[in-house]
């Protein structure tokens, strides 16, 4: 009898609850936990999902389609030349903590993120800039020392956010921003609280009232979390294995679609014989994509044939310039002179890398390349295969906007590939101004790491999101790694 | 006894010392720059030299052992590398998880192998023995990870009863309880299986012993058998298991809290490792071998309460 009654109290909490708060709250299941909150200290992805326009703003943002809109600034103009940019400021607003917020705040944060004793992970954002100034209180401009194509999308990332100077030291821990929602608590480990803003000059169009996003590492208990209704959403799922079954549950929306990460084969040109085109080609002939996305992402990811995603307007399908052809493969491993193959793949533990590598073994082995296939941890990865080019092959997903550039960043790098012909295209792409001859070096761009076969091109890391019915305004595919929780609602 | 504890208490430093040597080396040798996970793919070598000096990481190793040691002793475990707060911080905030846990799969493991053991010895060879047996059996076979795993899809998913992971604090602690219900069971149910089974066995060799049968020969009832003869001198294998069992749970802990998704110090150091957050692991090994060399010394000062003799050798 005391059981039952305990049964029916647990029942009730339970429930209860559940049903009180479902339209005006939301809780984010997320797999990454960020070990800071201000994104100038840490490169952890987590950190501007959870507070890159949510908490803390930028001058501009970045809309689903790629297009630059207005933010903290209203509007901006630039110059002819491209050096100079002018943001006029909202005049009505103010941080969480009720500090006033203008255009010094711009210029302190700026200043902060640009210095070169500092450990900025993004500082490279800040590269061209050469003053920043404020105009008057509502008017900032900032100088470039050259014509940069990707400024604008830089200063819309969390790396661009504006700081009060009374709190940047705490942001680590209490972030304070101007944002449409302001920190409530931080349980290191469980969960991280958002609550809207009434201040901010757009609280009347947020919806959704108080956001609890939870750590959930684990992609068999984020399904279970999801199943037991403990969470409302999912944007980031780790598990495709289990899309198929919340796909038939009624209660969710399986949303599928693309991220700004290019998973690839990535080879070591400082390691004979994969500085030699005929084998790299080899390598790509070898490779069947679909059997790889099959097994690796059960089905879901959209094979590539170069490195640039395909919800981007100037993206060109590449993939059919090196079909699955082992007979053509083994035939430029001949030319090449190369005779018994041995090559190290050493590829990090997430679950995509290790099970594209295992398949790319035997789809290399069938070309008669032996394969050394080794997993190792991402501690270890970072420091000695990225770090110390300590490799053959790897297995990675890069997951920045606009890294097609990463090919111009030198011998230095760890691919360790250089070719003047693609550091002065790249240099012609960063200078462009007009939009639709951006389109067309980004186009000559993508067309000329295909065509040296790089890499061993493989597909796009799928944004795999779970959604409650009834929950609108998320992005399916997204050009950048925030998402911003003022566009969601319940229906 | 007092020479006995300085004896141990000299023990139990040297360990702590050599945990913490061993760890820092490890830490050190193994590949993997703190500042590199921190700040990612894109940043720029000098980003990166600046970090490692803010960090100290451009000091010499046995430098910073040293002082990471000169802390210690004050009682200060440094500053974490990725989280940016005192280690001591981290770890308190995730005691009230991981303390609760660990205790209470203790005792209820203790209680539970306890019972069946005894209950498993008592009716030898008889159905509720075979019964016990097999359970345990199972309960040894089974991996920690899966059982609770199979304990959120009944109790969680399907009957809703109880929260699938996560830990909303004790502040309401109704809620609490509720959450630490299915980890605790996970990691009791595993457990206990090996207790059980040594307590059978530990039970059913004295329960051979002459003085078993003398007692018996009295007239005394089967109960009073087993509770003033045979169970005290069964004690001794017992509780050396419970003991061994200590830093198995803290182990099992770690894999509880991934599966729970339990803001625990597992957990914690799970994380701390693969951010080769190194202030923060030694903060944390430092902890669970205080721990472990804690409840090695219960042990013997129960050996030395369940049997006064073991105290005359120990002197």
């Amino acid at each position: 009898m005391r059981w039952n009654i305990l049964l029916v109290a647990a029942l009730s909490l339970g429930l209860g609850l559940g049903a009180a708060e479902a339209r005006t709250t939301l809780t984010i299941g997320i797999q990454q936990e960020p070990p800071v909150l201000d994104p100038t200290l840490d490169a952890t992805a987590a950190i501007a999902v959870i507070t890159a326009h949510n908490v803390f703003e930028k001058l501009v943002s970045v809309a689903e389609d790629g297009s630059i809109v207005p933010a903290l600034a209203h509007r901006f103009e630039v110059s002819d030349d491209g050096l100079r940019y002018v943001f006029h400021l909202h005049d009505d607003v103010v941080f969480h903590d009720g500090a006033p917020f203008d255009a010094s705040n711009v210029v302190f944060s700026f200043e902060r993120a640009m210095d070169t004793s500092g450990a900025n992970p993004q500082r490279q954002s800040f590269a061209f800039v050469e003053k920043v100034e404020a105009l008057d209180p509502l008017t900032v401009q900032i100088t470039l020392s050259r014509p940069d194509a990707f400024f604008l999308f830089n200063m819309a990332q969390a790396q661009a956010s504006i700081f009060s100077p009374e709190t940047v030291a705490t942001n680590a821990t209490r972030p304070v921003g101007t944002g449409p929602y302001r920190f409530v608590a931080w349980s290191r480990g469980d969960r991280l609280t958002l609550e809207r803003f009434e201040g901010h000059r757009d609280a009347g169009d947020v919806a959704i009232e108080r956001v609890t996003f939870r750590f959930i590492a684990d992609p068999t208990a984020a399904v279970a979390a999801l199943l037991a209704g403990e969470i409302d959403a999912f944007p980031g799922m780790p598990a495709p294995e289990a899309l198929a079954r919340l796909e038939r549950d009624p209660r969710f929306d399986v949303v599928v679609g693309t991220t700004e990460g290019e998973v690839i084969l990535a080879f070591n040109h400082g390691r004979p014989p994969l500085d030699d085109l005929r084998v790299r080609r080899a390598i790509s002939h070898a490779l069947d994509r679909q059997a790889i996305i099959d097994g690796a992402y059960y089905g879901y990811g959209e094979p590539i044939g170069s490195f640039f995603p395909p919800h981007h307007r100037a993206y060109v399908d590449l993939t059919g310039l090196y079909p699955h052809d082992p007979a053509r493969a083994r035939a430029l491993l001949a030319e090449a002179g190369v005779e018994e193959l041995r090559l190290s793949l050493r590829v990090p533990t997430f679950p995509y890398a290790r099970r594209s590598a295992e398949i790319v073994q035997a789809q290399l082995a069938e070309v008669g390349i032996r394969v050394a296939l080794e997993t190792v941890e991402w501690g270890y990865w970072i420091s000695e295969i990225f770090g110390n080019r300590n490799y053959d092959m790897t297995i990675i997903a890069h997951t920045s906007p606009n890294d097609l550039g990463n090919f111009a960043r030198g011998p230095e790098y760890y691919w360790a590939f250089h070719d003047p012909a693609f550091d002065a295209l790249w240099e012609r792409v960063r200078e462009a101004t007009d939009p639709a001859e951006m389109d067309r070096l980004l186009q000559r761009a993508q067309r000329f790491v295909a065509a040296e076969a790089v890499h061993g091109f493989l597909f796009q890391l799928p944004q795999l999101g779970v959604y409650r019915q009834g929950l609108t305004g998320y992005r399916v595919s997204s050009p950048v790694i925030f998402a911003p929780l003022g566009e969601l609602a319940w229906e | 006894m007092g020479v006995f504890l300085a004896r141990r208490g000299a023990t139990f430093l040297l360990t702590l010392l050599v945990v913490t040597g061993v760890v820092f080396v490890v830490m050190t040798v193994l590949p993997g720059d703190p500042a590199l996970v921190i700040l990612g793919l894109d940043a720029t070598p000098e980003a990166r030299a600046a970090l490692r000096a803010e960090l100290g990481l451009d000091r010499p190793a046995l430098v910073r052992y040293l002082d990471w040691m000169a802390g210690v002793v004050r009682f200060d475990l440094g500053m974490s590398m990725s989280w940016r707060v005192p280690v001591s911080e981290l770890v308190v905030e995730r005691l009230p998880v991981t303390v609760p846990l660990a205790l209470g799969a203790m005792l209820l493991t203790t209680l539970t192998a306890l019972t069946l053991g005894v209950f498993a010895a008592s009716r030898h060879g008889r159905p509720g023995d075979w019964a016990v047996m097999m359970l345990s059996q199972l309960g040894i076979a089974v991996p920690a990870f899966w059982l609770a795993m199979l304990l959120v899809v009944l109790f969680a998913v399907n009957l809703g009863l109880l929260p699938a992971g996560g830990f909303p604090g004790w502040s309401d602690p109704w809620a609490a309880l509720r959450s630490l219900v299915l980890p605790v069971t996970a990691l009791t149910l595993v457990q206990a299986a090996v207790l059980t089974r040594v307590t059978r066995s530990a039970v059913l060799e004295v329960m051979r012993q002459d003085f078993v049968q003398t007692a018996r020969a009295k007239g005394l009832g089967q109960g009073a058998v087993l509770r003033r003869h045979v169970l005290p001198n069964a004690l001794i294998p017992i509780v050396t298991i419970v003991g061994m069992q200590f830093a198995s749970l803290v182990t099992g802990t770690i894999v509880i809290e991934n599966v729970f998704f339990l803001p625990g110090l597992g957990r914690l150091i799970f994380q701390a490792i693969a951010n080769r957050d190194l202030y923060t692991v030694q903060g944390l090994v430092l902890l669970f071998a205080a721990a472990t060399v804690a409840v090695n010394f219960l042990v013997d000062v129960a050996y030395a309460w369940i049997d006064p003799r073991l105290t005359e050798r120990l002197r």
